[in-house]
């Protein structure tokens, strides 16, 4: 038994619902916590960086227009994959944070529980946050909550799989799809998550994962002229994080700067609702004519 | 050309309202010079009359009413919700007794009709008072957890079109949560909001709780990148937002930009004509069209054009330009002669690019800066009265054929703070308005405000949201 040669796993990027390899042909290695190889990960360019913001963009109009009830059916979905494939998560998170198997398995737990708390978000959002406005006057006015677009998510860089998720779900919940900066010394959980969401009824494109070097892929999606929101929570380096909400500016992209999390507690809404837009319609109600209350 | 509108001259009295010669600075609850002993003008866009010499803050000022609202900071957040509630009642209450003075104060140093100030403005200006004092202490319930904590001193630079309302849209909240303000109002109409300080002691709101300093963008860049501010709030032009956001970047200054915009005001086929001309007149030419969520973009469907564009031609043709302190008057004055040059160049490169320009026929006072209500046919999504923000008197007319058409015009921009819908057809409406990237939509109607009512855009338009609960949100640490 103990003879027997296992089988690697070559790690892809996830684009567009598709595994490429990155373009630019160039691979890292990935250590765990020891320093032993454990797999080469794609070194993604900014080409493919530029990639994964088209196939974002084209997926988006669609995954919003979904029911804000399917939505939650699919991602559902996903916690239920990941739970079947719990094991696999548990060796690549104890592998790459350097855990005990059975702090490993309670991350990943935690990481399956968040995903299924934002999967029930999904329906719930439009009336915590939107609603009808008592305005002085003879008018409908109701405020809802859209998706903001297209957000690149900068994955947080201790955290590979709990924080991941937590900085995933959020985005995708309301409505938008994302372009995710995996954990640059930790990026394997993040790949196999793609393998989960390309047989969770996701949409291709909805959420696409790249691995490789921070400093080298979020530049230009920050700058992205159709990007239209950017979570830092990964970049420890903070002259590379001011770089990166400068560069936002240009196009106004909303930002959520780093700032320490406990990826364990309570997550809270607010990564919920930084990707929202507020969009309020009115209309004159007019009147019947008679005057007087007709009850 | 007669009339049948020729009305007798209805001037409003000047006499309620006394402006002084000279004005100071306003920090920490006194009249101030400032450090540097500049001042600046401040003139009557409709006479060029000058109304007042101001106090024109340096970044020495800044520094110094920073410093008093952040001494003030500490005892004001402490208040009671309930006790910061009652201040900010009676400055609503104030405002109201006061309201006709200040409405042609504001008409006078802004040049805006006095009916918009008298019956749009200052009655709107009294109601986010009222609104934001009513949830001072009621924050727990506003969705942002117990205890939300206000985040410090705010520094707040408003524009020059509506001063004393964007005034009330920045202070009102930012005092109810618990905030101290530093605000910046425009170089061309500082007069209001020094009156509104005056508002402030009569109300004997705390020393430093409300700094007021009158200046110029210098001003306003000092007081946003000072240290000590812990929010930046901002209503301006874009190309100022973004520089605003590459300021803050890295700090943890908390940050809402209301910026430009360039709505589009779409008329179907099936729309009430009489009805839209009118909401397409007041979408581009309330305020002389110097209004960022103005419907500037025309979107009319191609089977009633001719119909739409007659019918408006007509109505343009009996508004009322000249003197703004006149009951009757619609069209007021273009608040600056740089305002006007600028306005003056986008219309003119309109014609050079080939759209066809039409003027109501009016006749402009000798004195003062003025700008005929103007439209653009002809217009395609390439030209530039089609793509830039005028900030003027001055609407583009574009067509289409098809509902997809008209979303897809509509949202051909960076900009994304106001949409238009004009149809009989509710569910066309809500189509429509469901697919438009804007924040605020108007749907049978146009330019309404409310202070419970959110407002804020999509896109290079801003982020964040002024009135209503979500307003609250910016002044809050959550």
């Amino acid at each position: 038994m103990s003879d027997r040669l296992s089988v690697f796993k070559t790690y892809k990027l996830y684009v567009g619902g598709k595994f490429p390899r990155s373009e630019s042909g160039r691979v890292y290695e990935v250590t765990d916590s020891k320093d032993n190889w454990l797999a080469n990960a794609p070194l993604s360019s900014r080409k493919d960086a530029r990639d994964a913001v088209v196939a974002a963009r084209k997926a988006q109009a669609g995954w919003a227009g979904r029911t804000a009830y399917l939505r939650g059916q699919i991602l559902y979905r996903v916690a239920e994959m990941l739970e079947g494939r719990k094991e696999q998560f548990v060796r690549e998170v104890a592998e790459a944070e350097g855990l005990s198997k059975s702090k490993a398995a309670a991350v990943v737990d935690a990481a399956i529980d968040r995903w299924v708390w934002y999967a029930g978000w999904t329906d719930k959002v439009a009336q915590i946050v939107g609603g009808g406005n008592p305005v002085a006057g003879p008018f409908f006015n109701l405020s809802s909550p859209e998706p903001t677009g297209v957000v690149t998510v900068v994955a947080p860089r201790q955290s590979s799989f709990l924080g991941l998720v937590s900085v995933i779900a959020p985005v995708i919940a309301t409505g938008n799809t994302a372009v995710v900066i995996a954990s640059e010394d930790s990026p394997l959980p993040a790949l196999s998550l793609g393998e989960v969401l390309a047989t969770s009824d996701l949409p291709g494109g909805v959420v696409n994962i790249l691995s490789g070097r921070t400093a080298e892929i979020a530049p230009s999606l920050a700058a992205h002229q159709d990007v239209n929101a950017i979570d830092l929570a990964g970049v420890e380096d903070a002259v590379l994080a001011k770089e990166l909400e400068a560069a936002a500016a240009d196009n106004l992209k909303r930002v959520v700067r780093p700032q320490p999390v406990d990826w364990s507690a309570d997550p809270g809404t607010h990564r919920l609702t930084a990707f929202l837009e507020t969009k309020t319609v009115w209309h004159p109600t007019g009147s019947l004519g008679a005057s007087g209350s007709a009850y | 050309m007669t009339s049948p509108f020729e009305y007798a001259p209805a001037p409003e009295s000047r006499s309620v309202v006394d402006i002084a010669p000279s004005y100071g600075l306003f920090i920490d609850g006194e009249f101030t010079e400032a450090a540097d002993g500049k001042v600046f003008k401040t003139v009557s866009p409709s006479t060029e009359e000058v109304l007042s010499e101001v106090a024109q803050a340096s970044s020495e000022d800044v520094d110094r009413a920073v410093k008093a609202a952040r001494k003030a900071f500490e005892k004001w957040s402490a208040l009671p919700g309930a006790e910061r509630a009652k201040y900010l009642f009676r400055i609503a209450r104030i405002i109201q007794e006061r309201s006709r003075e200040l409405a042609v104060l504001e008409t006078l140093d802004n040049g805006k009709p006095i009916k918009e100030t008298r019956d749009a403005d200052l009655p709107l200006v009294a109601a986010h008072f009222f609104y934001y004092a009513g949830w001072a202490d009621k924050l727990d319930h506003a969705g942002y957890g117990p205890n939300p904590a206000p985040l410090g001193v705010a520094g707040q630079v408003i524009p020059w079109n509506f001063p004393l309302l964007m005034l009330a849209w920045k202070i009102a909240p930012a005092l109810a949560t618990g905030n101290t303000v530093v605000l910046k109002p425009a170089e061309t109409t500082p007069l209001s909001a020094l009156f509104f300080a005056d508002i402030c002691r009569q109300a004997g709101l705390p020393k430093g709780v409300v700094n007021i300093l009158p200046g110029y963008g210098d001003a306003g860049a000092a007081l946003t990148a000072h240290p000590d501010v812990n929010k930046v709030a901002f209503t301006g032009s874009t190309a100022v937002g973004k520089a605003i956001a590459r300021q803050v970047a890295g700090t943890d200054k908390k940050v809402t930009l209301e910026l430009g915009g360039k709505g589009a005001n779409i008329v179907f086929d099936d729309a009430p004509i009489d009805q839209a001309v009118e909401g397409i007149v007041t979408g581009i030419f309330f305020n002389q069209g110097q209004v960022c969520c103005a419907g500037s973009r025309l979107l009319v469907q191609e089977s009633v054009q001719d119909e739409v564009l007659d019918a408006l031609k007509r109505r343009l043709s009996t508004l009322r330009l000249g003197d703004p302190l006149d009951k009757n008057t619609d069209i007021g004055a273009i608040n600056s002669a740089e305002q006007l040059a600028r306005i003056t160049a986008l219309a003119d490169t309109g014609e050079a690019e080939g759209a066809e320009r039409w003027s109501a026929p009016c006749e402009l006072p000798s004195s003062g800066y003025w700008f005929a209500p103007t439209l653009f046919t002809n217009v395609t999504q390439a030209h530039t009265v089609a793509r830039d923000e005028i900030f003027g008197p001055v609407l583009s007319v574009l067509t289409f054929r098809t509902p997809e058409e008209a979303v897809a015009k509509a949202n051909n921009t960076q900009y994304g703070l106001s949409a238009g819908i004009w149809t009989e057809k509710g569910s066309r409406i809500l189509a429509v308005a469901d697919r438009l990237r804007a924040g605020v939509i108007w749907a049978n109607t146009f330019n309404k405000f409310d202070p419970t009512s959110p407002f804020g855009g999509y896109k290079e338009s801003g982020y964040g949201r002024e009135g209503g609960r979500h307003g609250l949100e910016a002044y809050l640490d959550v």
